[in-house]
């Protein structure tokens, strides 16, 4: 970390181009290749009309910038960066305002942070029962199961008297016919 | 009663937000991504220090780039932005790479081993001029001498350590300006030599350490000088003057100037117009006259003689020390299919260090750059590698007399890309082979199980994802039934055509356009675009596809056109033809003939079209179509937008049936002080729609689906530049959609505090585009649908029944429309460099957008959350229908990012096509990198996915029978201790 970390850098170059300097900083992270990660992070002025890169530190700069209203955005695979209105004054030789776009919070200084961490990725969820009892194969097993196990409880609960009765009436009309269905017929 | 748990939760699942979300082991299953770097302009060796051996290189996509020499891999790379070209390389202190770039503004220190920026500074430049880079070659640390750069009038001296700027002299005022600075080894005096208005050479000798000018010394040259400059010592360079015909040695270190003409008619007889070629030698120069390069050797008293002399298909490289003071340089040329590289020593040149032969791909055509590189042998004799560059952009390396590796550079140039079929598989073909047993296919899934259940082993793991890339036949070159395997043609600006399978993303063929074309006129066209010339499907099934890639001569709008006809399968091209005409526009027409061939109508510069295939029956087709063929032209400079209908032959002025006239049937002219065009677009020709009916809660609305529609969007002279150039006041964007039959404005939108870029794109019925909030300063996307009033009446169903209705009368682009639109806005969180949408076999499959992000990546966003129905609280009709509550801006789900963990960096286009799956569509996106995807824009409902475990599926049939088994023999004896009851 560097201590005297100074404000806005504003320098009068000429007539009208002024200079910005910031810096990103990312939390610092166990995760290895972080620091290939930090070598690969483009900051991009006015959607690609400059594009420059950090130095060790984090710190960049974009040279020859006209005065009025820009946009910076922070390109590192893995973050969100949200992007930022950046105020070059002309009255106040180059003095610079900046603000972040998705949250309207203005900075003290240009430090950018990433609002998030992107995960590019599903997680896969853990070895889960459920996800297999959801499947369409588990529907059918539990189905089974359900004729299987359950039917006979249902069987059993049912009156013998009663079954005895009904096996009775199905036995006297034997098989229905088409004929015994018709009323006509009798 | 699971059953009734489920069925909502299965609803809900149906009903919710699709994304791509990929799982970190599927990556790479489907997917494919190629990393390239372009067209070598500067290629600087790094091979001291034991240990990794690499190549630093500058490319013509603005990229530096560090390669491994052994196999040719990248180490590391870094695109810089669009305006920022590369002017020089180098390599200071051992440990850090210089790059000069936009124009000699810009100076950067790269971290040799890892690629991390060291440090940036930007130099004071007043106008443009060549750049000039001298890195010093300092073999002692301790002697740190500064970088000399010259760009813009200014010369700086740059610390290598930190990039300071040391002292700078300005010399604009006298219009200075630098063509060679020498840094003499082991001294801190430097020579800056140049000239002033080409006719007085200055020399100033500068105290490096200080920017003190210790001798300043000019001479006037009457007659002037061309400006080509070769340095051949420390103390004198050789220059050609103005007329071309004279060397002149300029000698600048002892006393004053010194001139030294030597007419080149000296030197070769029948001399005609000399070129100095850029390859530093020392002591000497090579110089190209009547089609043959010469060296010509300097001698001590700036006499020149010449040496050698060889034909003109020769490369050279720059001349480097070998041992003894000598240096040798390389020379590549050709002969037949071979090339010949040869290094020599420069004071000897009968003497051969290394002669090689090595067989070379016609397909690489002409030997364009070499850059040498030596190392010492285990024997101690001089051992020499060479990269050469070609003329089909590609980068090799040769050592021992073969090809050590090689890169299709080509690829980073992509212009244009189209899709093509595989043959269909022949009955010989088996497919058996690649099935395995079925031992090993069980083996596999069961494998598969065990992954997707969070069991398996790391090696299971490795296992697996061995499995699923190297899945069943992906990579075959037959047709397949879901249509996921097709042949990507990228045509390059090398005017090289590739066809890249989509399995993999191998080179199946290439072919380089030029190779085959000899003709006096036209030896160098370059591709400028790709289309479907013939797909065999109906009639003509024995035909192999082939497709036209339209090239010019020369860059110029106004060049000669050349035609050429490519066979799909085999990679040959069938015919090419130089067509007599230039090419300013080329219009697929909707008519094929017998053989399936396309008609195309080809516009020139002078206002005539010119009918290809040149057949009769073609002919007879279009006359048939005459009076329906209408076109546009597009003059966005002017801002006028002119519609054009066929008038008659053109038999009048010259003998050609195939030529026509046209005549201007409408204008749209937009007010120049107010309004300049920025962005057209029209909807792709070739796109499916189901259905034109859209149902909107209990309504129905059809849908506008003209193909003549055109979006056109206009902003301010002044926002035309960049964000950050204009106030919010001094800016409004207009976007038109006019019909391109009629000229009739259908719609006009106007964005207040608004400017471009604009980024948009066209399907169906709607429009969205992506453009600049100057007030709010963000990117905002605004989504226009467009309806047909003319229809809405059809919704009452006793017409429909009676038959009352309007569906089946012909839409005509004569009779007004009645249309109406509905719009709606949001924002967005990221700059966007292009815009495509997904495409499907039928058009069922709902649509994502895919957004080419500033960070080169592609976000897939759901056109539901473009929808200009969004409401802030949906009814619950609303909600049943997918209807998302209105949020302020789009989200940006990282999992819905196809491109996952990588970048396809320098994006310039997506590219779309259908499967025959209709779920399914198949993304090509390119850049400096290449990326392909399947995407299932609404998940794979019409097939089971690679995911799908059959394991499971078997398990749980033998499962079923086992308890079916179980459940019979216990029944039976149940059955039977009844029966003995």
């Amino acid at each position: 970390m560097v201590d005297n970390f100074c404000n806005f850098d504003f320098n009068f170059m000429s007539e009208d181009s002024y200079t910005i300097t910031g810096r990103v900083r990312i939390p610092a992270s166990t995760v290895i290749g972080h620091a290939a990660k930090f070598s690969n992070i483009k900051v991009i002025l006015n959607g690609g009309q400059n594009i420059t890169f950090l130095r060790p530190d984090g710190y960049f700069t974009f040279h020859k910038v006209p005065a009025g209203t820009h946009l910076i955005e922070v390109n590192a695979m893995g973050y969100f960066f949200s992007p930022v209105r950046v105020d070059v004054s002309a009255r106040h030789r180059g003095k610079v305002q900046a603000t972040l776009t998705e949250t309207r919070r203005s900075l003290s200084e240009l430090v950018l942070e990433p609002l998030r961490a992107e995960q590019y990725y599903e997680m896969r969820e853990p070895f889960n029962v459920m996800s297999i009892a959801k499947s369409p194969m588990g529907l059918m097993v539990g189905f089974m199961v359900v004729v299987v196990f359950l039917m006979p409880k249902l069987m059993e609960n049912i009156d013998p008297e009663e079954m005895k009765s009904a096996q009775e009436q199905m036995r006297s009309q034997g098989v229905p016919s088409l004929s015994s269905l018709l009323p006509a017929s009798r | 009663m699971g059953i009734r748990v489920f069925l909502p939760l299965l609803l809900f699942l149906s009903s919710a937000i699709v994304s791509f979300s990929l799982y970190e082991d599927q990556a790479g299953i489907t997917d494919w991504h190629q990393r390239y770097i372009g067209k070598v302009k500067h290629a600087v060796f790094h091979t001291q220090k034991t240990g990794r051996k690499r190549v630093i290189v500058s490319t013509e996509e603005n990229v530096v780039a560090s390669l491994d020499l052994r196999h040719g891999e990248i180490f590391w790379r870094h695109v810089l932005g669009t305006k920022d070209a590369i002017d020089g390389v180098g390599i200071a202190l051992g440990k850090y790479v210089i790059t000069l770039s936009s124009e000699g503004s810009t100076l950067r220190a790269w971290n040799l081993p890892d690629g991390q920026m060291v440090w940036e500074t930007s130099l004071h430049t007043a106008k443009p001029s060549k750049s000039l880079l001298s890195v010093p070659i300092n073999l002692k640390v301790d002697k740190d001498y500064p970088i000399i750069v010259f760009g813009g009038g200014y010369l700086h001296a740059v610390s290598a350590i930190d990039g300071e700027v040391l002292w700078e002299k300005d010399f604009t005022a006298e219009g200075f300006e630098v063509q060679r600075v020498l840094q003499p080894p082991g001294s801190s005096i430097i020579s800056v030599l140049g000239f002033i208005n080409l006719s007085e050479a200055v020399v100033y000798q500068i105290d490096s350490k200080s920017g003190e000018v210790v001798a300043q010394k000019s001479r006037v040259f009457p007659g002037g000088f061309s400006g080509e400059i070769s340095s051949v010592s420390s103390d004198k360079v050789v220059v050609l003057d103005s007329t071309r015909s004279i060397l002149v040695t300029i000698g600048f270190v002892d006393g004053d100037i010194s001139f030294q003409k030597t007419p080149i008619s000296d030197l070769v007889e029948n001399s005609g117009k000399a070129e100095i070629l850029s390859p530093l030698l020392s002591n000497m120069l090579a110089v190209k006259v009547n089609k043959r390069t010469i060296f010509v050797k300097v001698g001590g008293e700036g006499k020149l003689e010449v040496v050698d002399s060889l034909s003109d298909e020769t490369a050279m490289s720059d001349s480097l020390p070998v041992a003894d003071d000598q240096e040798a340089f390389a020379s590549v040329h050709h002969e037949g299919s071979k090339i010949h590289l040869m290094v020599k020593l420069v004071n000897e040149l009968d003497n051969v260090l290394l002669r090689e032969t090595i067989q070379m791909d016609q397909q690489r055509g002409r030997v364009h750059k070499v850059f040498m590189n030596n190392y010492i042998r285990t024997d101690r004799s001089n051992g020499f590698r060479a990269l050469i560059v070609m003329e089909d952009h590609s980068l090799l390396l040769l050592q021992q007399g073969a090809i050590v590796w090689s890169r299709e550079e080509a690829l980073a140039s992509v212009t244009d890309v189209t899709t093509a079929e595989l043959p269909v598989e022949k009955d010989g073909v088996s497919v058996a082979k690649v099935e395995h047993t079925l031992f090993e296919w069980l083996k596999g899934h069961v494998l598969k199980l065990k992954g997707s259940l969070l069991l398996a082993s790391p090696e299971d793991v490795v296992a697996i994802q061995d499995l699923r890339v190297k899945s069943s036949g992906k990579n075959k070159l037959t047709r397949d039934h879901n249509g996921f395997r097709k042949l990507i043609l990228a045509l390059t600006r090398a005017g090289k055509l590739f066809a890249l399978h989509t399995g993999d993303g191998r080179i199946v063929w290439s072919m380089l356009l030029n190779s085959h074309s000899k003709s006096q006129t036209c030896e160098r066209p370059n591709g400028i675009s790709l289309y479907q010339w013939q797909v065999p499907h109906h009639h003509a099934m024995d035909k192999n596809p082939s497709v036209l890639v339209v090239g010019r001569c020369e860059s110029d709008s106004s060049a000669p056109g050349v035609l050429s006809f490519v066979d799909v399968y085999t990679g040959k091209e069938i015919s090419s033809s130089d067509i007599g005409h230039s090419v300013v526009q080329v219009m697929p027409l909707p008519y094929t003939d017998s053989t399936e061939q396309r008609l195309h109508l080809i516009a020139d510069t002078v206002g005539h079209v010119h009918l290809y295939p040149k057949t009769s029956e073609a002919l007879s087709i279009f006359q048939r179509e005459f009076q329906n063929v209408y076109w546009y032209t597009v003059e966005a400079d002017e801002g006028i937008i002119r519609g054009h209908v066929m008038k008659s032959s053109c038999s009048g002025e010259t003998a050609d049936e195939y030529c026509f006239t046209t005549r201007e049937l409408w204008t749209v002219v937009f007010p120049s002080e107010s309004e300049k065009i920025i962005s057209t677009l029209t909807r792709k020709s070739n796109e499916v729609v189901h259905t034109q009916a859209k149902v909107n809660t209990e309504d129905l609305l059809y849908k506008y689906v003209s193909r003549n529609l055109m979006f056109v969007a206009t902003v301010s002279p002044k926002g035309a530049g960049e964000i950050g150039s204009v106030t919010p006041e001094e800016s409004s964007l207009v976007v038109y959609l006019i019909d391109t039959i009629t000229g009739r404005i259908l719609h006009r939108l106007s964005h207040q505090g608004c400017q471009g870029p604009v980024h948009a794109v066209f399907s169906e019925n709607w429009v969205v585009y992506h453009y600049f909030n100057l007030r709010a300063h963000k990117y905002e996307f605004t989504v226009v649908e467009i309806y047909d009033q003319s229809r809405a009446e059809n919704k009452n169903v006793w017409k429909l029944i009676l038959g009352k209705h309007n569906l089946t009368a012909p839409i005509t682009s004569y009779s007004r429309p009645e249309v109406f639109t509905k719009s709606q806005s949001y924002f967005f969180a990221q700059s966007v460099k292009t815009i495509a949408v997904t495409s499907t076999a039928k058009g069922i499959t709902s649509k994502h957008l895919l957004i080419g992000t500033i960070g080169d990546q592609i976000l897939a966003l759901d056109k539901r959350f473009v929808d200009p129905r969004r409401t802030l609280n949906p009814s619950q009709a609303e909600k049943e229908e997918g209807i998302i509550p209105l949020t302020d801006s789009l989200p940006i789900i990282p999992q819905s990012y196809v491109t996952h963990s990588h970048k396809v960096e320098g994006l310039r286009g997506i590219v779309t096509a259908p499967s025959k799956l209709e779920s399914t569509t198949h993304v090509f996106a390119y850049g400096v990198d290449l990326f392909y995807t399947r995407l299932a824009p609404s998940k794979t409902y019409d097939s089971l996915t690679d995911d799908f475990s059959y394991a499971l599926l078997l398990i749980t049939i033998v499962a079923l029978v086992a308890a079916i088994y179980i459940t019979w023999v216990l029944s039976e004896k149940k059955e039977l201790s009844e029966k003995w009851r």
